[in-house]
């Protein structure tokens, strides 16, 4: 039985495109950062989650994460094509038709909200749902072409996954998740705008609106250091606030003492953007670690009766 | 009635006979290839979703039907 390709264009190749092509489409590693935040936020949650319900709640929410990137990859196309970062996507490569990743795309979102809600519970499907659609339609189609404010807001879709984890064990949100919110989201704005000080050419290039492109290189040393500056603080609230023991207060102090150390850097950098690299490097290391600790903290801490509900 | 059954035989079979020699698109063998790949994927998938469903319904036992919003 022979199938006929898009109607649209019927002179168009069969598609050629593998299972590698679509696992790209997907983001991998973006989606490794969510389902390791998610599964902090599930683990955390009060209460017991049977593995099998935890373990569906991480897969409906790492393809949920695929769903976001891949429908990002199809309306980025032409913006990706144009970025020595992103110009091997599968789109722009031309391994994979728009379409293609369009239809991926929605039905990988509607069968990771549906299953999500089904197999785990409501408000966790709604809130993976706002995610995907934020990350989508507020992210990349309204601001990531219009506003150097484009990652601030569109930092909110990659800080809900915690939230998600922790909806999907409790049924509920509550005021720890929404304090891994906020980390998370004051974190991505110093995390990209360090990656957009040294890709600042691909961006102009491409004509997407980041801070070094549109309000100059020094205006964005001066607003990552401000974001850390908040972002320190922040990192250490949950052992400040008594959610979490002095282990993770420690590392959070430590840690966000470096973060602010390499801000400092970068804001006197003048020739060259090593230290927004290792700033870049350094801040994926910062989230991992603060997650990373908040879990063997209440791990360990559970046992001392830490944390009962 | 019958003349109308009739024609519309002819309308839907007719170009359907004339077509048949032409075969189509013919895919080449890289093509072929990534269907091959793409539709056992796809098969996967669905496997690892009945798979999850069917668990998931052993562990919630009749739990699994209440949905309290």
């Amino acid at each position: 039985m022979s199938v006929t390709l898009s109607p649209v264009e019927p002179s168009i190749e069969p598609s050629i495109a593998g299972v590698g092509d679509y696992i790209a489409l997907m983001k991998p590693r973006v989606m490794s950062l969510v389902v390791f935040t998610a599964l902090v936020g599930l683990l955390v949650a009060p209460g017991h989650v049977h593995p099998v319900i935890g373990f569906a709640a991480l897969l409906c929410i790492a393809v949920g994460a695929g769903a976001a990137g891949a429908l990002n990859m199809w309306y980025d196309a032409d913006i990706d094509a144009r970025m020595d970062r992103t110009a091997g996507r599968p789109i722009p490569a031309g391994r994979l038709l728009p379409g293609e990743a369009l239809g991926f795309g929605l039905t990988l979102a509607g069968f990771s909200v549906v299953t999500l809600g089904l197999l785990v519970n409501v408000v966790a499907a709604a809130l993976l749902a706002l995610t995907i659609a934020f990350y989508v339609v507020v992210y990349t189609i309204w601001l990531k072409r219009r506003t150097p404010q484009n990652i601030v807001i569109g930092g909110a879709a990659g800080a809900l996954p915690p939230m998600i984890g922790w909806a999907a064990a409790t049924g509920s949100i509550a005021i720890e998740p929404a304090l891994l919110f906020l980390i998370i989201f004051f974190w991505t704005p110093p995390h990209f705008w360090a990656l957009s000080l040294y890709r600042a050419e691909d961006y102009a290039r491409a004509g997407v609106p980041m801070l070094p492109v549109v309000a100059g290189v020094a205006e964005t040393r001066r607003q990552i250091l401000l974001y850390t500056l908040l972002l320190a603080p922040l990192g250490a609230a949950p052992w400040l606030l008594g959610y979490a023991g002095a282990l993770y207060g420690v590392v959070a102090l430590a840690a966000g003492a470096a973060m602010i150390a390499l801000a400092l850097r970068v804001r006197t950098e003048r020739h060259g953007h090593a230290a927004a690299k290792q700033m870049f490097a350094f801040s994926i290391l910062y989230l991992f670690l603060l997650f990373a600790i908040l879990l063997v903290d209440r791990l360990a801490g559970g046992l001392f009766g830490h944390f009962t509900a | 009635m019958t003349t109308k059954s009739e024609t519309m035989d002819e309308f839907t079979k007719q170009p359907m006979r004339e077509r048949k020699p032409e075969a189509g698109i013919r895919l080449t063998e890289k093509q072929q290839r990534a269907r091959r790949a793409r539709s056992i994927a796809i098969a996967v998938s669905l496997g690892v979703l009945v798979i999850l469903f069917y668990i998931v319904t052993l562990v919630k036992g009749p739990g699994v039907l209440v949905r309290p919003l």
